[in-house]
């Protein structure tokens, strides 16, 4: 790992690259795309110092595939894209999540859609990293705000990912992974890293989709005797193709449960100034940095208004943002997208507060003044 | 005394459900036979191979086998397979795709694992259809064939699997028909040893699709077309491009030495640690 | 191959060596879909398709033990039992 207990100054994409290195992460496939590819070049650089993999693939497709292929053996491995190469990845990131692979997707989102905006931040694809790839199917999605931030969340998108046996998306802007900010990594053993639970039986007894109290089944590694089958088909708890209903059925409550009953884990929000607030601003990403001068300026003019910063985007925090909607009388939600967050908090609000939205899409970032601007329609 | 088929029920995975899904007369039945005879001639161990399958009939074939198997997502097998390969080379990685599954959606990973160079086999089961989805033309189907989507007869021209394998820098390319098993099982046997991005096309039959809509008849008769019409590569070079039309050119293409991806990479990491 | 060379030692080899002789076909009719590619291409004509389009040995004799219809048989459902088959597999399998 880096050098540690000494300041850096790192961009976004570099403490990206570091937190996973510290996470264990020894596979990257990547392919070329403004605003993530200073992930790529850093992975191609200290891959192979850590006796780990780089390879640079012909598309996000076959970087997808790549680290599926990867984790199979039992490495924990990465990739990183935009937009464009988000959209292409869909399909095997919908194969992850049924044969609970994990890995760990890092999207940095930028001005959509199609081409839109390579270097503009954007928050646009909030619900592509939830619903991008088609079927009901479980995934986790952690958005970080600061370069320190960018090092924790690798860090806990792989533990989540080796705990649930999930695909995790690390998704963040532009702004957050090109901006350089002072950051000292702590030491390895300061870390609690998470590995995959291996089986414990003999391989004739292995079976390898069946389910338990956590409804996580351990996962053994291509080569280690365990000679079983993983298909992108319904399977059995033997890894079989099926088509029975009561199996499907089982089969596909098992890859939501294992994600609801992991809540209290998984889903992790930052409160600012959020004990008395009257106001509360929801926001996340770099957003979430103006949302905090905002709330700090209106504090001087005497209103209390606070922040919510889900750093878990997915699943959605129900809980925490019901809590909120029933103690404050306005919510703010300002995105860089149409309201793409902000369907969520209104699906879930009955009627608690007034839901007021700012959104931003001509590519430049959010302001404070912007969000105190807004702030004037309920003081 | 050669032994069959004992020896492939040694290696079938017993709490299988068989007779296997494919249709009867399939030359996928065969073609799993002579890749479990040409795996047992090599003595690698089942716990070392990897067999990484596509979408279509072809992607069937490796749960029926007792090795560590992946079924992909379409034409992506040997971005899998790539991924398994670079993390632990130890492993023996064959993938299985069918000619859609590799030339149509998969076409732009299959150029580039060739040109890669990374050691793994890749099978093609070559029938000039899209069988699994019923009977679809190919980018294998040749000129004027009839086909459920190409009912007017194709208008396009087909793609030469082991002629493309070879101008992508594959190091190894063979092609041989389901007929001939048992040259089958030696090109397979030598493609697994072989170093480096090996090709095998198998060009087997497709009688309930292909067959059918095209009035070649049943599969016994398409596998007679395969023997009345595979010619070996020695003899094919004193025949001129008339004489060849439409005939399948058998045995191995090309066989040569190029530094292999995961060797390469292991230098990568020697000097990037020189640095570190 | 090892017998026929004892055979050759001893100098008992006729002209054309002695094949082992074919005491079975089993054919696994749970298996056999009735494809018929083993009755087409066995070189004997030893093999026919019975009314449920299984295969069976019409004429046993004939059978030359030549293997080509376990070697394209795509069910694996046809095994040829030869006669130092069925004594290996008394003593113990024939192979692992």
């Amino acid at each position: 790992m880096g050098n540690t207990n000494q300041p850096l100054l790192l961009q976004g994409n570099e403490a990206i690259v570091e937190g996973a290195i510290a996470a264990g992460c020894r596979f990257f496939a990547g392919y070329p795309i403004t605003p993530a590819t200073e992930i790529a070049e850093g992975m191609s650089v200290k891959m192979p110092m850590v006796d780990g993999t780089f390879v640079q693939m012909e598309d996000e497709i076959g970087s997808m595939g790549a680290i599926i292929g990867a984790s199979l053996t039992g490495v924990k491995s990465m990739t990183a894209t935009s937009g464009p190469g988000f959209s292409l990845m869909q399909e095997n990131i919908g194969f992850a999540c049924i044969t609970e692979v994990p890995c760990v997707v890092v999207n940095i989102m930028r001005g959509g859609p199609s081409t839109g905006l390579p270097t503009n931040p954007a928050q646009g694809d909030i619900m592509q990293s939830r619903w991008g790839t088609h079927g009901d199917h479980p995934i986790i999605v952690l958005c970080p705000h600061s370069v320190e931030e960018c090092f924790y969340a690798t860090i806990k998108a792989f533990n989540l990912s080796e705990r649930y046996r999930v695909p995790v998306i690390l998704t963040t802007d532009e702004v957050i992974a090109h901006m350089r900010e002072k950051i000292t990594l702590p030491p390895a053993e300061s870390l609690e890293i998470i590995e995959r639970v291996r089986p414990n039986v003999p391989p004739d007894w292995y079976i390898p989709y069946e389910d338990n109290s956590i409804g996580v089944p351990p996962m053994s590694a291509f080569g280690d005797g365990y000679r079983y089958h993983v298909t992108g088909l319904v399977h059995d708890v033997r890894g079989f193709p099926t088509s029975r209903p009561d199996e499907v059925d089982a089969f596909i409550h098992r890859l939501h449960r294992k994600i609801d009953k992991g809540l209290p884990y998984i889903q992790e929000g930052e409160y600012f100034l959020m004990d008395d607030a009257e106001v509360a601003i929801i926001s996340y990403g770099s957003v979430a940095r103006s949302a905090k001068q905002a709330a700090i300026l209106a504090r001087e003019k005497g209103q209390k208004v606070g922040v919510f910063r889900p750093i878990t985007i997915w699943p959605f925090m129900r809980g925490a943002v019901e809590e909120i909607l029933k103690n404050v009388r306005a919510v703010i939600i300002p995105e860089m997208n149409m309201g793409q967050y902000s369907r969520e908090v209104k699906r879930v609000d009955q009627g608690y507060a007034r839901i007021i939205t700012l959104n931003r899409v001509d590519g430049q970032v959010i302001t404070p003044d912007d969000i105190l601007r807004k702030l004037k329609e309920v003081y | 005394m050669p032994e069959y088929t004992r020896l492939i029920h040694n290696y079938l995975r017993h709490d299988k459900k068989f007779p296997h899904v494919w249709c009867p007369g399939c030359g996928n039945g065969i073609l799993l036979g002579s890749l479990i005879r040409a795996i047992d001639k090599t003595g690698l161990s089942k716990d070392d191979i990897v067999l990484v399958s596509g979408i279509g009939c072809s992607g069937r074939l490796p749960v029926y086998v007792d090795f560590n198997t992946l079924h992909t997502t379409h034409g992506r097998a040997l971005t899998y397979a790539t991924g398994v390969k670079l993390a632990k080379p130890s492993l023996n990685v064959i993938t299985i795709m069918g000619d859609g599954d590799s030339m149509a959606i998969g076409g732009n990973h299959f150029i580039h694992a060739a040109r890669r160079n990374i050691d793994i086999t890749a099978i093609i089961l070559n029938n000039s259809i899209y069988g699994m989805t019923g009977g679809q033309y190919s980018p294998t189907t040749p000129y004027g064939m009839r086909a459920s989507t190409a009912v007017y007869n194709s208008i396009e021209q087909a793609f030469k699997i082991s002629e493309l394998a070879v101008t992508a820098g594959a190091v190894f390319v063979g092609r041989q028909t389901v007929y001939n098993a048992k040259l089958l099982d030696n090109l397979i046997e030598k493609a697994i040893l072989k170093k480096g991005f090996s090709v095998v096309e198998v060009v087997t039959h497709c009688h309930v699709q292909y067959g059918r809509q095209n009035k070649l008849g049943s599969a016994v008769d398409m596998l007679k077309w395969q023997r009345d019409n595979s010619i070996p590569v020695e003899k094919a070079a004193k025949m001129s491009p008339e004489e060849l039309k439409d005939k399948i050119i058998t045995g191995i293409l090309v066989d040569k030495d190029l530094p292999v991806y995961e060797e390469e990479y292991e230098k990568v990491r020697e000097r990037a640690k020189g640095l570190a | 191959m090892a017998k026929v060379a004892k055979q050759a030692k001893e100098g008992k080899t006729t002209k054309t060596t002695k094949r082992r002789k074919t005491v079975a076909i089993d054919v696994y009719k749970a298996w056999c879909k009735g494809c018929g590619i083993c009755v087409a291409f066995c070189p004997k004509g030893v093999l026919a398709q019975d009314e449920e389009g299984h295969a069976y040995a019409k004429n046993l004799e004939a059978c030359i033990a030549c293997m080509q219809c376990e070697l394209r048989c795509p069910d694996f459902a046809i095994t040829v039992i030869t006669e130092d088959r069925l004594n290996a597999g008394k003593g113990g399998s024939a192979h692992g």
